[in-house]
C-alpha cells in the first residue's frame, strides 16, 4: 500500500520536492502516519508538531483521527497567506 | 463563460466582474467589492515582485465552499471570488470578492467575512522576494 504525498511552500523548499509516494504498512490514522513522515523527512518534524501545518486528505482536511489508506493524497499545508 | 469563482494567473478587471454580479438580479440594490493589491512593503523591507502558488482542486474547493456559505448565511444574493496565482508585480490585482445584496449592510458583512475566510481556510501560499531574498509568508494580518 502506498500514498501520494504533497507539500506546498516553504515544505516543498525544505525538502525540495513538491511529491512523493510513501509506502504504509496497511490503513492507518493520520496520526501514525505523521509519526513515520518526521521519521523519513526530519527536517519536517518540529513543524508538523509546532508550528500550525494542518493536513488534507483527498483535498479536504483531515485530524489525527482520519483512517489513511491506499491511493490517498496527503498533503501538508503550511500556513496559509492568500488574499 | 467564466464562472464566479476562480483561481487564474491572468488578470481580471475589476468592472467586468463587478457587472457580471450585478447583473444577475434585478433586486440588486447594493454591490460591495473587496479588491487585494499587491503592495511594495512588508515589515519594513521593500518587496520586488510577489509569487502566489496553490494546490489545484482543493483551492478552488474551499474558494466553491465560502461562496456557498456566505449565500446560505447572509441575506446577499449573488457573490464572486477571483484570486490570481503565479508571480505578481508590485500594483498588480491580487484578488477580488463581490457581494450583492438587495441592501448594503449585508453586502458589507459578506464580503469582509469571505476575505477573511479565504485567507483562514483557502490552500494559497504568498512568496515575497525583497532584496534580501525570498520569503514565504506565514502570517495573514
Amino acid at each position: 500500500m502506498a500514498v501520494k504525498l504533497k507539500f506546498f511552500a516553504m515544505l516543498k523548499g525544505l525538502i525540495g520536492r513538491e511529491e512523493a509516494e510513501l509506502e504504509i504498512p496497511g490503513e492507518i490514522s493520520m496520526a501514525e502516519l505523521k509519526t513515520i513522515i518526521k521519521r523519513e523527512y526530519p527536517v519536517l518534524a518540529d513543524l508538523i508538531d509546532k508550528r500550525g501545518v494542518l493536513v488534507s486528505v483527498n483535498q479536504e482536511f483531515a485530524g489525527n483521527e482520519m483512517t489513511i489508506k491506499d491511493g490517498d493524497e496527503v498533503a501538508f499545508l503550511p500556513p496559509f497567506s492568500g488574499g | 463563460m467564466a464562472g464566479l469563482v476562480r483561481i487564474q494567473s491572468e488578470d481580471f478587471s475589476v468592472e467586468e466582474e463587478v457587472k457580471r454580479i450585478k447583473t444577475v438580479s434585478k433586486e440588486v440594490g447594493g454591490v460591495v467589492s473587496f479588491l487585494g493589491t499587491a503592495r511594495n512593503i512588508s515589515k519594513g523591507e521593500k518587496i520586488v515582485s510577489l509569487e502566489f502558488e496553490h494546490y489545484p482542486v482543493m483551492a478552488e474547493k474551499k474558494l466553491d465552499e465560502i461562496r456557498k456559505r456566505a449565500l446560505d448565511n447572509f441575506n446577499i444574493i449573488e457573490m464572486g471570488i477571483v484570486h490570481r496565482v503565479g508571480r505578481l508585480d508590485i500594483g498588480e490585482n491580487i484578488v477580488l470578492i463581490v457581494a450583492a445584496a438587495r441592501h448594503r449592510n449585508d453586502a458589507f458583512m459578506a464580503c469582509e467575512w469571505a476575505i477573511a475566510e479565504l485567507k483562514r481556510v483557502v490552500p494559497i501560499w504568498k512568496k515575497e522576494t525583497t532584496g534580501k531574498g525570498e520569503v514565504w509568508v506565514e502570517e495573514h494580518p
